[in-house]
């Protein structure tokens, strides 16, 4: 397959910048060595064929030339890091890249004493040790979480950013197996009662992050959510267990859960009215605005890599609907005047980000590339325009339209959404 | 009940209704490849007996939330005075001397009202005050969160509706007078209207 090779390559030749910028200070040196000349690549110092290799070990590392960052935005309580789209391979995100986003830290949580009450409507009101829950039926499955703030960087028409990579940009995004048990079945134990409509899910964090959830989600597909691609899910997600709602907003999926009330109303919590709901231009604001709708974003060429060459290059990026599965990824390389099909890598998975390629010859000139996505339920990806249509540009969520990278003759990429607004 | 979400309310009974098995939706639950199972093997007990009886102390601890209609206010009561000094020793750090200087969120609208989107102060953009209640006293202060008595919550929530000019200055608020209280954005909340489909709204 191609892939090894050109992979290989191009970790020697092109001029790639790690994902962040100077305010990260983790990548600072990396980003700013590889700016202006090509990438420093630990010396080969032995010939390994000629020397005995290391060891077995306990809990192995990264190759020493590959070492993705989370791009930190703040250091504060209220803060969030983002995941490195670009330098990743496949769907599954690794755990230690998962996006954050936490309203008050990361709580210090002792699984051994950790309960999670269930009570309200409810015929017998229950608490749950974390071995009660890791002893019912169990479930596994693939899907997405996206932050419902992804991608606001490109939403104002009056400061379209061209030097944003696509961690900075929609890096709110990570895919995991998630392993637990569903919230069906704990409902079906404690007996919800006639009449129910609505949870309440409530975190152990210093916020105590609450979001009401409609019940029908609730008895559908979400999840208690303990384990993560193939461990137990790490504190930054929700350690020792979280809310799961596949499709939905991140916020939604209350992490370090602690208390589900079953109710007949929404609570109105503070991250369901005065945040995370979407001012309209009609003076409206929609609220319990879950479903995340489809989108995509191509994550090779973008900035900051340089194509240091004309000819074939593969154009890949991730596409992504909470609503069910991606059915086709459309590419554009000529600025959104004649679109083709990408291949999609499968599994294609309900909820699931999807990995779509583009082989692409290119001529050496000046143009812009773009993707569209198109989901099961016939939803094709908005332009930007269409967005600003049909919401206004008010509001700073769901922000799924079309993304667009501008690629020059010399071979640098920046974002270039905004040659087209 | 609260009339922006009353339409979501009669979708989401008619799908839960005492009859609808405690289950996934099929198409969830036997997809391809990485999907969840079915949550509840054939043969499966109608519970299972794991975990404990919650007490209603138990219950009482951990039940904090305050919904619109005032159902989880605590008894007690702060006037605008006492909450002026609450906000000056636990508030005004980081939200400013009037609500409006930061450097953490905005808490009282200053300008237009008319404007709009209208940020996310107090004052113009929660629908309800007793959220206000209800966050303040589950997250704030952010570095010692959970400190404040009720009194103080219920004070402190006094001096800021005053300090967005909702609250006249010598009153006194009680789980009764603030779940009374009408917000200025109580009626431009609509619940989601995405009907799904190929409509881009």
């Amino acid at each position: 397959m191609a892939t090894g090779p050109r992979k290989q390559f191009s970790r020697r030749a092109w001029l790639t910048a790690a994902s962040g910028t100077a305010a990260s200070g983790l990548v600072m040196t990396r980003f700013d060595a590889v700016k202006a000349t090509v990438q420093e690549v630990p010396a080969q110092s032995v010939d390994p064929t000629r020397v005995p290799g290391r060891f077995v070990s306990e809990v192995g590392r990264r190759a020493p030339g590959e070492q993705p960052r989370r791009l930190v935005r703040t250091l504060a309580l209220s803060s969030s890091s983002r995941t490195p789209l670009q330098d990743l391979q496949g769907t599954i995100t690794p755990s230690d890249l998962h996006f954050e986003r936490h309203h008050a830290g990361v709580p210090d949580i002792v699984a051994e004493e950790h309960e999670l009450l269930v009570h309200g409507m409810v015929e017998r009101p229950m608490v749950f040790r974390m071995s009660d829950l890791r002893r019912y039926p169990q479930a596994s499955r693939i899907c997405f979480i996206e932050c419902s703030g992804n991608g606001g960087g490109a939403y104002n028409r009056n400061r379209m950013p061209t030097a944003i990579s696509p961690q900075q940009l929609d890096g709110l995004l990570s895919t995991s197996e998630w392993t637990g048990v569903m919230l069906s079945t704990i409902l079906r134990e404690v007996g919800v009662r006639p009449g129910a409509s609505w949870i309440l899910a409530e975190g152990r964090d210093a916020a105590v992050m609450a979001r009401s959830v409609p019940l029908d989600k609730a008895m559908d597909d979400s999840m208690l959510a303990y384990g993560q691609n193939g461990e137990a899910i790490r504190p930054e997600q929700g350690y020792p267990v979280r809310l799961l709602l596949p499709g939905w907003e991140g916020n939604a999926q209350v992490k370090w859960l602690r208390r589900i009330e079953v109710s007949d109303r929404p609570t109105m919590t503070r991250d369901e009215t005065s945040r995370y709901t979407d001012p309209l231009k009609d003076g409206t604001a929609r609220q319990f605005s879950f479903v995340m709708d489809a989108k995509s974003i191509i994550t090779f060429p973008s900035y900051p890599y340089v194509l240091p060459d004309r000819g074939w290059w593969e154009i890949e990026g991730l596409a992504w609907t909470g609503r069910g599965r991606i059915t086709r990824v459309e590419v554009s390389t000529d600025g959104g005047r004649s679109w083709a099909d990408a291949v999609l890598q499968p599994p294609i998975l309900s909820k699931s980000t999807v990995r779509f390629r583009h082989l692409w010859n290119w001529d050496g000139r000046d143009t812009v590339i773009l993707s569209r996505a198109t989901d099961e339920t016939g939803y094709v990806q908005p332009t930007v325009q269409q967005l600003w249509d049909a919401r206004g540009e008010g509001t700073s969520y769901h922000h799924n339209h079309q993304r667009a990278w501008k690629v020059a003759s010399d071979g640098s990429v920046t974002f270039g959404l905004g040659d087209l607004v | 009940m609260n009339r922006p979400v009353v339409g979501m309310l009669a979708a989401v009974l008619a799908a839960c209704t005492p009859d609808a098995p405690a289950t996934p939706a099929a198409s969830d639950a036997t997809g391809p490849g990485g999907e969840a199972v079915a949550a509840m093997p054939a043969g499966a007990p109608e519970q299972f007996g794991f975990g404990a009886h919650a007490s209603e102390d138990r219950i009482a601890r951990w039940d904090i939330d305050v919904k619109p209609d005032g159902e989880g206010l605590p008894p007690g009561s702060g006037s605008v005075e006492e909450g002026r000094r609450v906000y000056e020793l636990s508030c005004m750090q980081c939200h400013g001397p009037t609500g409006t200087e930061g450097p953490n969120d905005r808490l009282v609208v200053a300008g237009d009202w008319e404007q709009w989107p209208p940020g996310r102060a107090f004052g113009a953009f929660w629908p309800y005050a007793t959220t206000f209640f209800d966050y303040t006293r589950r997250a704030m202060p952010q570095l010692t969160p959970g400190t404040m008595s009720d009194d103080e919550v219920y004070a402190v929530v006094a001096y800021v509706l005053h300090l967005n000019g909702l609250l006249a200055a010598d009153a006194v608020l009680d789980a009764e007078s603030l779940a009374a209280i009408e917000m200025p954005a109580r009626d431009r909340f609509v619940p989601d209207d995405r009907a799904g489909g190929p409509e881009i709204r």
